[in-house]
């Protein structure tokens, strides 16, 4: 069980951290390619990884459970340490 | 007895609440039969372990979750209630045969019994369950948004990142602490605080027990961080000027009257450095509400050059025990029995030796000597001071007679500063007043300018000044609050 903590701030941010500043190019990077599980989006990101990986950028591949609810919290975390930045394959 | 919120009512009549575990309401089995089939009683037993225990009572319930033994304070089994219209008139505790039969009406009951025997302590105090009790019964009357930490992250980081910390670990405000936290006030989580600056936001009293968890305080400390943060909010005190200011100044907290001994706190060895909690974590609160709640923060609206280690906490109380002289808090008009929390726009702490004075005179030029450098030995007037007293320099003053305001007054004589010398210019120092000033004498502290407290340990001939901000309408004055409950 995670814990679960009272937000000590005036509440006028959102809890969720602010999004990063895109980079400028993809040298060095990793890059984490999450599939949201709808049909045919693997397609997609297969064809992603490999053009990534000729240009040797280092590449994970995630999925989400179901296209249908949010990514859980941990995965969520998981590809923020793992990642520098996300590409999510959002449809079929 | 009042019951804790919106709790389960009690059936009209008489209620027992019991346990299998207990002893004593196994002993008191068949007398629960007997009330049962007495005439003109209404007996409903709540059983907190067993369901099917006791037996030979038409109406048992379990109060599996604990619901009603913790809504309505059990606190022993067995405990017999009786009750009218929803309303409980009567309780007792344990077994007593004549507080039994006068509760219940009921004659004769357990004549083979011994007259009295006390109970067991009920599952809802249990020491195990109290806590996971409070946060079930209690934690929906929390308003604070809730934070969910991800499995794989670790929970000291993620307060880190999430910005809540002054730079130190900070504790979890967990529902459980949070809760146990506002048990050491009686003041409702949603009663407004303050509003707190740099923001201007309404701060409840939940938002200050959360930010006295994350500094580390006991539920004990609650009441001084909540009187803290009422005095640190208004204008008087400015606290928006001592945060937005770039000079190196903050919230300095002096505690007096009795809570300084209920809560632990150190007035002696070491009275303003590390090792006591209550000294370390009361003013962390207060500048942690200032954060969180107040969005002050450093490169924010606090805009510190240099800043001072102090600004993490600075909060001692007065040793007035020993002192030979009326404590602050009495001298700014409280009774010597409340308890107070006064607020002082000050810097960091600096030492004053003095080892040879043994006379009063001799020891109040040193002390006026060190006093006359507050923030610039050139500038009198903008800044108060305090002056903390040592308890080996407070009794040279004691053996020769001089109180407070005998000290003060000589202190103010002897930080008189000539005009010429302190004109801009005077010795070869471009800092000080203008030129018209050069054939006055200007005070170095304004008439209340100079705070004179007593603290410290037992050995040392030293006293320690904390220079203060910009003093009067246009800074921040001095601010004491009653500590409430």
């Amino acid at each position: 069980m995670s814990d679960v903590l009272l937000d000590p701030t005036s509440e006028r941010t959102p809890s969720q951290r602010q999004r990063l500043v895109r980079p400028g190019d993809l040298d060095g990077l990793t890059v984490g390619l999450l599939d949201i599980s709808k049909p045919r989006g693997d397609v997609f990101l297969d064809q992603l990884e490999k053009r990534l990986r000729a240009r040797d950028i280092e590449v994970l591949r995630f999925a989400k459970p179901t296209f249908t609810k949010p990514a859980p919290l941990d995965l969520r975390h998981e590809i923020s340490t793992k990642c520098d930045l996300v590409i999510e394959a959002l449809a079929d | 007895m009042e019951r804790v919120g919106d709790g389960p009512v009690l059936p009209d009549g008489v209620a027992v609440v019991v346990k299998r575990d207990c002893p004593t309401c196994r002993m008191i089995e068949p007398v629960l039969a007997q009330l049962d089939t007495a005439s003109d009683v209404t007996l409903t037993v709540f059983t907190q372990d067993d369901p099917t225990f006791p037996t030979g009572v038409g109406k048992v319930v379990h109060d599996d979750d604990l619901a009603v033994s913790y809504h309505h304070r059990i606190e022993t089994v067995p405990t017999v209630m009786r009750v009218e219209d929803g309303i409980e008139r009567e309780r007792t505790v344990g077994w007593s045969r004549d507080q039994w039969e006068a509760l219940s009406g009921a004659r004769g009951l357990g004549p083979e019994l011994v007259d009295m025997r006390p109970g067991c302590g009920s599952l809802s105090v249990d020491p195990t369950m109290a806590d996971r009790l409070r946060v079930r019964f209690e934690a929906g009357r929390l308003r604070a948004r809730r934070v969910q930490l991800a499995e794989l992250e670790d929970g000291a980081e993620a307060m880190f990142d999430r910005g809540w910390s002054d730079g130190l670990p900070v504790v979890p405000p967990t529902e459980a602490r949070v809760l146990r936290m506002l048990g050491g006030t009686d003041r409702a989580p949603d009663d407004v605080v303050a509003v707190v600056p740099p923001d201007l936001v309404e701060c409840t009293v939940e938002k200050v027990a959360i930010n006295a968890v994350l500094a580390g305080c006991k539920p004990e400390y609650l009441p001084v961080v909540l009187a803290a943060v009422e005095a640190a909010c208004t204008d008087t005190f400015n606290t928006h000027g001592l945060l937005a200011t770039t000079m190196p100044v903050g919230p300095v907290m002096i505690i007096n009257g009795p809570i300084r001994h209920h809560i632990g706190m150190n007035d002696g060895v070491n009275v303003l450095g590390q090792g006591n909690r209550a000294n370390s974590t009361i003013g962390r609160a207060l500048q942690l509400v200032i954060r969180n709640v107040g969005g002050g923060r450093p490169g924010g609206v606090d805009r510190a050059t240099q800043g001072n280690p102090g600004k993490l906490s600075f909060c001692f109380p007065e040793n007035e025990e020993r002192s030979p002289w009326e404590p602050l808090h009495v001298e700014r008009g409280f009774a010597p029995t409340s308890s107070t929390v006064t607020l002082f726009p000050g810097e960091g702490p600096r030492g004053v030796v003095d080892q040879l004075s043994r006379d009063p005179e001799s020891l109040a030029r040193s002390l006026a000597s060190c006093l006359r450098t507050v923030q610039h030995p050139k500038l009198p007037l903008a800044f108060d001071c305090i002056l903390v007293v040592s308890p080996e320099h407070g009794r040279v003053f004691a053996e020769a007679g001089w109180t407070k305001a005998q000290l003060r007054e000589r202190l103010h004589e002897l930080t008189l500063l000539e005009g010429k010398d302190i004109v801009r210019g005077a010795d070869g120092i471009t800092e000080g007043v203008p030129e018209w000033a050069k054939d006055a004498q200007l005070p170095k502290f304004r008439p209340d300018g100079i705070l004179i407290v007593h603290a410290g340990g037992g050995a040392g001939l030293f006293s320690t000044i904390i220079a203060g901000w910009v003093n009067g309408d246009t800074g921040s004055q001095p601010v004491t609050k009653e500590i409430g409950s």
